[in-house]
């Protein structure tokens, strides 16, 4: 079985994301409610706290440069543990994915369906945020609504990001190192906090390459800034191509896993 | 409806079902009977198309399992071994997002699930999450979630296990008057009773082979005869049974004779070993099966 067999897909992907949908909006007060109060935290721990002594980051307001970094965070945790713990217990403890191939739908249709959940969800999540930080006046509309759709594809590879480390994790606490040997870095050297440049050259190298962050990150700075630059095309080009790539690979991982 | 043909599944090369034919008729209820690990998981495993074969053929309603999973998949009801129940959503709901994972639309999946809640009296409990459902229950749940989409096979990995005997016997009549609506059933068990009840026919498998196939009554004469008589086993009963070339089997302390004629060996041993406690009984398909798989305590 190879690594990089497209999956062949039908609609009923959709029935798999319903599901999702359907569990997530039976709490959806609880669900709200992180992605409302989060930025709120960051930006007057960071941005009102540390920014009365940072006025400016590379020209920028403190509060504005780390705005759309919130954003960025925010839908790389949603689709990214979604995809890994969510689906985790989904998958070996419920026995949900057991289930629903006993009907028609495939395995690979199964864990597509999952992607794309995890990707709705950093949709949904960003989409709060925006108001919250527009209300504080930290990015441009209607700019900064192009970040709704650019979320459902940055979370999406988020997400097949997180469903590779499903696949091979052999328990679920294993699951701790991608978080903090991957996404705490992330987290912290994507361009987020400072800006990219002030990292030695070989490190900016490095984050270009191997954090997808970086590009998400600059994304959407470009976009509640409302100002373009001239990397947009590489960063979502890079981030398309390895969508792709790490989609395939997640699902084929995923079916040797489960199909015995 | 369902034909095997030299079917075979390793796991890294351990053959967990080895070279197994068999073929379930339109309508009939086909139960696999033997102990835990004899491979019948296994062998519904690949039936449903979730488990690729290593060997062989199977065909289920005329198509190959390799290449029209979907299209068989449509045509199945699965009850598992184990319950796989979604844990996140109420009973409706379960059997909700189950009809749509068949494409089955709204309003005649939502008449269905009232039907179906009804035939298992679950009506009750309709909007209950699953963990506070009893055990008997939740397979009641399962077994309507298979029949969603109207199959025309089901199949049942062992139906009642960890079932109080009320529970049990509620399952049994629900499989039976399946049987008589048309829906050709396949059933792995290791109750012996349960085979015997409900099965038209059967095989006996262990160590992923078919050991013996037929209707229970048929297994049970060709391979024991009708009746069992049991007395001590002790050297001269054994040579009284050797001098009427009876077909003999011994147990630690016990000798038993497989028979078609049980008044006659009764007979000579009274005659010949007097003061023996004796007894005589029906055969039955435990007899067979002990028989076969010997006695010797499985994992
Ligand atoms: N996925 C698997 N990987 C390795 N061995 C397996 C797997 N599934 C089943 N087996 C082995 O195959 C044998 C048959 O198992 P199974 O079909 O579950 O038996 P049964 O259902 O009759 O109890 C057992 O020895 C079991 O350990
Ligand atoms: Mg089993």
């Amino acid at each position: 079985m190879s690594y990089f067999k497209f999956p062949e897909l039908t609609a009923l992907v959709w029935k798999v994301w319903l599901r999702n949908r359907d569990v997530f909006m039976k709490t959806y007060r609880v669900n709200f409610l992180p992605p409302l109060i989060e930025p709120l935290l960051y930006l007057f721990a960071l941005g009102f706290g540390l920014g009365t002594y940072i006025e400016t980051m590379d020209g920028i307001p403190y509060p504005r440069f780390i705005a759309p970094a919130l954003i960025s965070i925010s839908i790389m945790n949603s689709a990214f543990f979604e995809c890994t713990f969510g689906s985790y217990v989904r998958m070996y403890y419920q026995k949900t994915f057991n289930a629903i191939i006993a009907t028609p739908v495939s395995i690979e249709e199964v864990i597509t369906g999952e992607l794309l959940w995890g990707a709705t969800k950093s949709l949904i999540n960003a989409t709060i945020m925006l108001p919250v930080l527009a209300a504080f006046k930290l990015i441009e509309l209607p700019h900064a609504l192009l970040i709704i759709p650019f979320a459902f594809i940055a979370g999406f590879l988020f997400a097949s990001i997180g469903m590779c480390f499903t696949a091979i994790s052999p328990n679920i606490s294993t699951l701790n190192y991608p978080t903090f040997l991957f996404i705490t870095p992330m987290f912290l050297f994507s361009g987020t906090f400072f800006p990219l440049k002030l990292l030695p050259e070989p490190l900016q190298y490095l984050a270009l390459t191997a954090l997808p962050l970086t590009h998400v990150v600059s994304i959407t700075r470009a976009l509640t800034l409302a100002k373009t630059s001239n990397l947009l095309i590489f960063n979502l080009t890079w981030i398309l191509t390895i969508s792709l790539i790490l989609f395939i690979l997640s699902v084929n991982l995923m079916k040797k896993r489960l199909i015995t | 409806m369902i034909v095997a043909k030299g079917l075979n599944k390793s796991f890294d090369g351990f053959v967990a079902v080895d070279e197994i034919s068999f073929n379930v008729k339109e309508g009939e209820i086909f139960g696999f009977l033997g102990p835990n690990g004899a491979g019948k998981t296994t062998t519904m495993n690949m039936i449903q198309c979730i488990s690729p074969k290593t060997s062989g053929t199977l065909e289920v309603m005329g198509m190959d399992v390799n290449t029209h999973q979907r299209e068989i998949k449509k045509f199945l009801g699965v009850v598992p071994q184990e319950n796989n129940l979604d844990p996140d959503l109420t009973v409706y709901e379960n059997l909700l997002a189950y009809s749509r994972y068949f494409n089955i639309p709204r309003e005649i999946a939502e008449k269905r699930i009232d039907e179906l809640l009804n035939f298992v009296q679950l009506t009750g409990k309709r909007d209950t999450l699953i963990e506070p459902l009893s055990g008997g229950m939740k397979r009641r749940l399962v077994l309507i979630r298979a029949l969603i989409n109207k199959p025309k096979i089901l199949i049942l990995d062992e139906p009642t296990v960890g079932l109080d005997p009320q529970a049990r016997h509620l399952i049994w009549e629900k499989i039976k008057s399946l049987r008589s609506r048309g829906v050709t059933i396949v059933l792995t068990t290791h109750y012996l009773e349960e085979a015997a009840r409900l099965c038209d026919r059967l095989v006996i498998m262990d160590y992923g082979k078919i050991l013996a196939e037929g209707s229970p009554s048929e297994i049970v004469r060709e391979y024991i005869g009708t009746d069992i008589v049991e007395t001590e086993n002790d050297p001269s009963v054994i040579a009284c049974l050797k001098r009427h070339a009876a077909r003999f089997e011994t147990l630690e302390d016990t000798v038993q004779i497989y028979t078609e004629n049980p008044q006659e060996i009764t007979y000579q041993l009274l005659k010949e070993c007097p003061s023996r406690p004796i007894t005589a009984r029906q055969a039955s398909l435990e007899d067979v099966f002990l028989k076969l798989t010997g006695k010797k305590l499985r994992e």
